[in-house]
């Protein structure tokens, strides 16, 4: 097989393979989406979603990260079009929109915990801390993953290698913010009604 | 200058989505601020909601559709949303169905567990 | 000087006090000191280190996956013993030969040992014993992965069995219910052990989920479409399928319990609003599912065996797959039959009930489709064959016990009865061990180049089957008449005769597996005599037209395959050797010490969190992440062997 068909097939296989694994990360959230649900009105006495959520901050939260995959989105499409320069502030965008997020999300937690509300308090908040914090850290994961790309650029590495990585970093990002969406609607949204 | 315009067409793919998704995030925030519905109706459109974005998001975002997506992905998507969905609606027509035979309120439920445990062996 | 920050709460006092487990705290010690100096005399820590440590030949590794699991098949038929002599005594006024508490750690760990170690160890060492020879590829599609998952998978053996030096084991049973496994009454090491290695060995089985999956859809040789591979590759297929959708709901399960347990939530604690029943649901989720991942492996290997020894082309292939994937989509909806007696009422009761009789329906179509195969066929009674007729009669009966239980009124009756126990060691034993077993036998001389002793083979067969059926059928009676399960004294004394029945069924499957321990030892010893070729069995499928032992690289020319059975019919049509323009340079992965690092380092990681040791926590997490980058990190993980030396080596083997 020549050097082309066999880099393609590689790339074929991560991708396939990196996929699956998201599929199985689908099923780790399903698992505490469904705890939480379950667990939503066990506040052992103390306050529910209704009494801790602010849904202003979780619209700023949301649209950012949103914007983020966006942004990734655009990046993407520059590296598959051999726009190096382009893709390099586009990923730097959805890193610093991501670090945006995840600080906006530790400042909430940090505000709950202070507060007594920490995770220890009652099902309902292990539940929440557990499901929104285990997407924060895939986020962390990502955000991780994204600085070693750029560690990778600079060190001028295979154009197809760093398409490859970069391709199945793309993907896991956007999954992240399909996640979000259910945790905006289902924790957020539905527990402050 | 062929290969500039198809760029820029499908960076205004991104830009439509993106805009469609931020303006239903939006739209749901509002709805819920503003305190308007009762509860299963509420829950219903916020759900369908979060359905049309995981929609635009899934095809725009992560190019899930019959021309770019090879086949794989859109089959093993597909399947495991289909097994998600038993094992999330399952479990709460299960546990559901366990609370309702216990008898009582979530609080009620802390209470009583709460007692039980402290009776010790 | 206050050294609890360096040791957590290691302390000297975990070390065990009971004479059996001291016993075992010193002897396998010592066992490895006696195997380190073996290994120091003979010069042989650089051949280990080179073939088998740093090695990411799918065959090596899944010789390594079978040696563990048969070592530990030891261990959990030593617990069982450990557990029927308990019984046979514990009638009224009868002795107590261990302490209770060492009582549930043996079941527990017979449990664990059995389904985690021996059980999935032997599915995937036969998945990487046969399934890239059998699709005609060279490897699997990320060899690397494949080593860090046995690495992990062994790094949970030693915590299991580090148990026994230090802590203790879990006393709550193979599935740890909450809320005995909560803080509050298993404050000690015993669940954490329990939690962690099933953690790290479980994350070890999904990436080879995944990695199998992908080898089979993107490695098969050319022309072999969908419709063309043998049925233990479908088999493999549909449970790697299986195994990516259910195990993250048990990595999720476990999780929340250590969280409970490590940071104080309240997930299903008895207090603070948790709820243990959602843990059940949670882990059933995931169990059932497990159960088929278990047995459909088993059912691809006897369908390979039986077509082999009767001589004769499998019976409706297409229903076989059709079935394959009939009982994996049902087995993600049956999975509350496992706790109908937990309350979610008759509505509920009602639909998963139908739904688990239905699941038996496929199964049936397979046990009838071999049944045809061997109808007409010229039926040769190798070891292979008779563990197939064991599992046909075994496995029959513990299916139609399960179906009985389907229906939950008579479940109500049985439930965690010795009723239970003895339908799952039925399908288990019968389904898994047989069809395992028969698989070793079958892929054995592939893999080391001579066959093992049949008559032997046969003795441990008929040894495992008289001994199961003395061993369970008193538990079926014993279920019947009230016998709860993991019970280590009761007091109606016309329960003492079938307890003691059991017992000595426990002694017949010891004498078979002595037999097999035997057959290894007598085979290795008499291999020149028992050297096999590449097709010993006149087989049917592509791994019998490679020499024995198979080389490193599988198949110097890719074959090309047009039908099922494709080495079968190439040996009617005669076999063409390759022409010296069919050989290419072949791509090879190069061995790595990754694998084995990074799998030490999650047992690390494992320990330093059972026993509360900090820093290590924290320095052997930063560890793992720092070598997975470097090793993402790497561009040269690969090898060429030029097309002359591929030549070379082909018709050497050959000649």
């Amino acid at each position: 097989m020549s050097k082309a068909l066999e880099m393609i097939a590689k790339r074929d296989k991560a991708q396939l393979g990196f996929w699956l694994y998201l599929m199985t990360d689908c099923m780790l959230f399903t698992s505490l989406f469904a705890t939480y649900m379950i667990l939503r009105h066990s506040t052992n006495g103390g306050p529910g979603g209704s009494e801790l959520f602010s849904m202003s901050f979780v619209l700023v939260e949301t649209l950012i990260l949103l914007t983020s995959s966006y942004v990734c989105g655009l990046a993407n499409l520059a590296i598959h079009n051999g726009r190096r320069k382009e893709f390099v502030w586009y990923l730097g965008a959805t890193i610093a929109l991501g670090i945006a997020f995840l600080t906006m999300e530790l400042t909430e937690f940090g505000k709950l915990i202070t507060e007594g509300n920490g995770p220890q308090a009652s099902a309902f908040l292990s539940a929440f801390f557990t499901l929104v914090g285990t997407h924060g850290l895939h986020i962390t994961i990502g955000l991780v993953w994204a600085a070693v790309l750029i560690w990778a650029l600079y060190r001028q590495g295979r154009h197809e290698d760093i398409l490859r990585k970069f391709s199945l970093f793309a993907v896991f990002w956007h999954f992240l913010d399909i996640v979000w969406i259910f945790i905006f609607t289902i924790v957020y949204v539905m527990g402050v009604k | 200058m062929q290969k500039t315009r198809e760029y820029r067409r499908q960076q205004l793919r991104y830009a439509y989505a993106y805009v469609l998704a931020g303006a239903l995030s939006i739209a749901v925030y509002a709805l819920t601020v503003s305190s308007t519905f009762t509860d299963t109706a509420f829950a219903v459109i916020v759900l369908a909601a979060a359905a049309l974005q995981l929609y635009i998001q899934s095809r725009y975002f992560l190019h899930l559709d019959d021309k770019e997506a090879p086949r794989w992905r859109l089959w093993s998507y597909a399947f495991t949303w289909f097994t998600l969905l038993i094992i999330a609606v399952g479990s709460i027509w299960i546990m559901g169905h366990l609370n309702y035979n216990m008898g009582m309120s979530p609080e009620q439920m802390d209470q009583y567990m709460n007692s039980q445990s402290l009776k010790g062996f | 000087m206050d050294w609890h920050w360096l040791f957590g709460r290691l302390d000297w006092s975990y070390l065990p006090h009971e004479p059996i487990t001291l016993g075992a705290a010193i002897g396998m010690p010592l066992t490895l000191v006696a195997i380190a100096a073996a290994l120091t005399y003979f010069k042989k820590w650089g051949y280990l280190w080179r073939e088998w440590i740093t090695t990411v030949d799918a065959k090596r590794i899944g010789i390594m996956y079978g040696s563990v699991a048969i070592i530990m098949l030891i261990r959990g038929v030593f617990d069982a013993l450990m557990i029927r002599s308990q019984t046979a005594l514990g009638g009224p006024g009868g002795s107590q030969l261990f302490s209770t508490d060492t009582y549930q750690q043996v079941f527990t760990s017979h449990g664990v040992i059995m389904i985690f170690f021996v059980a999935m160890g032997l599915m995937f060492a036969l998945f990487n014993i046969a399934v890239p020879l059998m699709i005609g590829t060279r490897d699997v599609a990320f060899p690397f992965l494949n080593a860090v998952s046995f690495w992990l998978f062994f790094a949970g053996m030693i915590l299991v069995n580090g148990s026994l030096i230090f802590g203790g084991f879990s006393i709550g049973g193979w599935l740890g219910y909450p809320p005995l496994t909560e803080l509050q009454y298993s404050p000690g090491p015993g669940v954490d052990y329990w939690i962690w290695s099933l953690q790290i060995a479980g994350i070890g089985s999904l990436l080879s989920g995944i990695n199998f999956f992908v080898t089979i859809l993107k490695h098969r040789a050319p022309g072999m479409t969908f419709m063309r591979m043998p049925i233990f590759v479908w088999s493999v297929l549909v449970t790697t399928v299986l195994i990516m959708i259910a195990f993250p709901m048990l990595t999720a399960s476990l999780a929340l319990l250590s969280l409970d347990r490590l940071m104080g939530m309240h997930f299903f604690t008895s207090m603070g609003g948790g709820n243990p029943m959602m843990y059940i649901n949670l882990i059933w989720a995931w169990g059932h599912p497990e159960v088929y991942i278990l047995v459909m492996p088993a059912f691809g290997v006897f369908s390979e065996v039986v077509a082999t020894f009767s001589r004769k082309k499998l019976f409706g292939y297409k229903t076989m797959v059709i079935a394959l994937v009939g009982i994996m989509f049902f087995s993600f909806v049956v999975w509350q039959h496992h706790f109908f007696t937990m309350g979610s009422g008759a509505d509920v009761n009602a639909f998963f009930g139908i739904m688990t009789m239905i699941i038996a329906i496929p199964t049936g179509v397979k046990l009838f489709n071999w049944l045809f195969t061997m109808y007409r066929g010229r039926i040769s009674f190798a070891s292979p064959m008779v563990w197939f007729m064991c599992f046909a009669v075994t496995f029959t009966i513990g299916g139609v016990t399960g179906v009985l239980m389907a229906v939950p009124a008579i479940d109500f009756q049985v439930h965690n009865t010795l009723f239970l126990v003895a339908h799952f060691h039925n399908v288990i034993i019968g389904g898994v061990v047989f069809g395992y077993l028969a698989a070793i036998t079958y892929w054995f001389p592939k893999m080391f180049g001579f066959r093992l002793h049949e008559g032997l083979g046969k003795a441990a067969a008929y040894f495992w089957q008289v001994g199961f059926l003395l061993a369970f059928m008193p538990l079926y009676a014993l279920g019947l008449m009230g016998a709860v399960r993991r019970l280590d004294s009761y007091s109606d004394p016309s329960w003492t005769p079938f307890f003691i029945v059991s017992a000595v069924g426990v002694v017949f499957v010891g004498a078979g597996i002595a037999c097999q321990v035997l057959q290894i030892a007598y085979s290795v010893w008499k291999r020149k005599t028992l050297r096999a070729g590449g097709d010993p069995w006149d087989g049917r499928t592509l791994e019998w037209s490679v020499p024995s032992p198979a080389p490193f690289y599988n198949y110097a020319v890719i074959p090309k395959v047009s039908r099922v059975d494709e080495w079968w019919y190439q040996k009617q049509d005669g076999i063409k050797a390759p022409k010296d323009s069919d050989y290419k340079d072949i791509v090879m992965p190069k061995n790595t010490a990754f694998g084995f690092v990074i799998g030490m380092t999650a047992f690390a990681f494992s320990g330093a969190l059972i026993w509360h040791i900090w820093w290590l926590v924290i320095v052997t997490f930063i560890a793992v992440v720092a070598m997975i980058i470097m090793r993402t990190m790497d561009d040269f993980t690969e090898y060429t062997i030029p097309a002359a030396e591929v030549m070379k080596m082909d018709k050497e083997a050959r000649a």
